[in-house]
């Protein structure tokens, strides 16, 4: 038997277990039996399991703009300062978030919320994030700034993506799809190195009309069944809004995974700090 | 702008078609201003009982004619004039406050009491800010956001 072992600067061992059999004859005078080698078994422990799957915040990555790409970095900066105090987790549009507010007028001066993310906008220090609930019957929304000082813990009771990046349909939705109790608990985290879970549901919708026309391509609504409320007519109808060249403009091309990679390292990097 | 929005009557028309609801609803993300529509939310006789014409907004006690949360209005509800309280509206204000999915008022009296005795809806905790005004309409409130 002989054994290798290989260090080279990526993985801490290469365990390679070769094996040469020396054939003997059986004694009949047949050729040996071919013994193919054993398998090498590689184990890679350099790569830990929270790096499987990196995640940059949508608010780090810059708007493509004619302004001075040092105002970003310095934004960059004073984001990085705000998360070292404050911890906001990784939460997609979909996820059932709990956010605990400073409030002056609000008894015991913090304010609880608990709701599901429907969208997130704006870039840099003005990123918000908008959570929906229904109390007591009465549909309630409220728009949080990510990085405003008001903001004492958040916390996502639900991880999880949804078919669209923006739920606003959910204002027309049956109210049971917007209900969350209060004291809901945590769901238990996913393990660290695992794809975001995606909820595939599509949504009940009161009947017509909705505020929006969500038939419309513009809107790209992948989570609602359509069929259920329209017919062909109709669904062809709302085609005429269709937008097919949209994809293919090249003015409107903004290719973000370079950037991603060096903000994703520097925000690592001063993170670690 | 002011747009007097008309009160749709029944569509019979295109009533065969369950899907749909037999009227139309404007866009309403705005705040309150004359002629809106909006939803009563306390326990009053006023509010609860029945009338075949949704309460309208007559007229608004301020410099501008739009309503905010805080706001007093003048509500034609039930063939009679009668203030109110706006306590949440569908447009959306400033950040951290909350949007509510109805343009929502608490009725009031001249005095600044409220007409009914409880509210079950949530209320926006920036109210508090005018507790002097409004302490008896806070007091009768049982949930603030």
């Amino acid at each position: 038997m002989i054994v290798g072992v290989v260090t080279s600067a990526d993985a801490e061992v290469f365990q390679v277990a070769l094996s040469r059999c020396v054939s003997t004859d059986g004694g009949n005078g047949d050729p040996p039996k071919f013994q193919p080698p054993p398998k090498p078994v590689m184990i890679d422990k350099s790569k830990t399991e929270a790096s499987h799957r990196r995640f940059l915040s949508p608010e780090f990555i810059p708007p493509r703009q004619r302004t001075n790409p040092f105002k970003f970095a310095i934004e960059r900066k004073d984001m990085i300062q705000r998360r070292k105090i404050i911890d906001i987790p990784e939460f997609y549009v979909g996820s059932v978030l709990a956010v605990v507010m400073a409030d002056v007028y609000a008894s015991g001066k913090s304010n609880r919320f608990v709701g599901i993310c429907t969208q997130r906008s704006g870039k840099g220090l003005g990123a918000t994030f908008v959570l929906r609930n229904i109390i007591d019957g009465q549909g309630v929304e409220i728009c949080y700034d990510l990085y405003s000082p008001r903001i004492q813990q958040i916390e996502v009771l639900k991880f999880e993506k949804r078919l669209d990046d923006n739920l606003m349909y959910l204002r027309d939705a049956l109210p049971e799809y917007s209900t969350f109790d209060f004291d809901m608990k945590a769901m238990p985290p996913p393990p660290p190195g695992a794809e975001v879970p995606i909820n595939q549901q599509k949504v009940k919708m009161k009947p017509r009309p909705w505020s929006k026309r969500w038939e419309r391509s513009r809107f790209n609504i992948k989570g609602i069944q359509f069929e259920l409320y329209f017919t062909e007519e109709e669904l062809t109808h709302a085609k005429k809004w269709d937008t097919p060249w949209v994809e293919y403009d090249m003015l409107k091309e903004y290719d973000t995974s370079n950037v991603e990679k060096h903000i994703w390292t520097e925000v690592q990097r001063e993170l670690s700090k | 702008m002011a747009l007097l929005q008309r009160g749709c009557a029944l569509l019979l028309t295109h009533a065969h078609e369950l899907n749909r609801r037999l009227f139309s609803i404007t866009a309403a993300c705005t705040a309150i201003q004359k002629m809106t529509r909006v939803r009563v939310v306390d326990n009053s006789t006023l509010a609860t009982t029945p009338y075949h014409r949704p309460p309208r907004c007559i007229h608004v006690y301020n410099k501008t004619g739009v309503g905010k949360v805080g706001d007093k209005i003048l509500l034609a509800i039930r063939g009679q004039k009668k203030k109110a309280l706006i306590v949440g509206h569908k447009m959306p204000g400033p950040t951290m406050s909350p949007r509510f999915d109805s343009n929502n008022v608490v009725l009031i009296e001249d005095n600044g009491n409220p007409t009914g005795t409880r509210i079950r809806v949530p209320l926006p905790s920036s109210l508090r800010k005018r507790e002097g005004e409004f302490s008896k309409v806070l007091a009768i409130a049982q949930k603030f956001v």
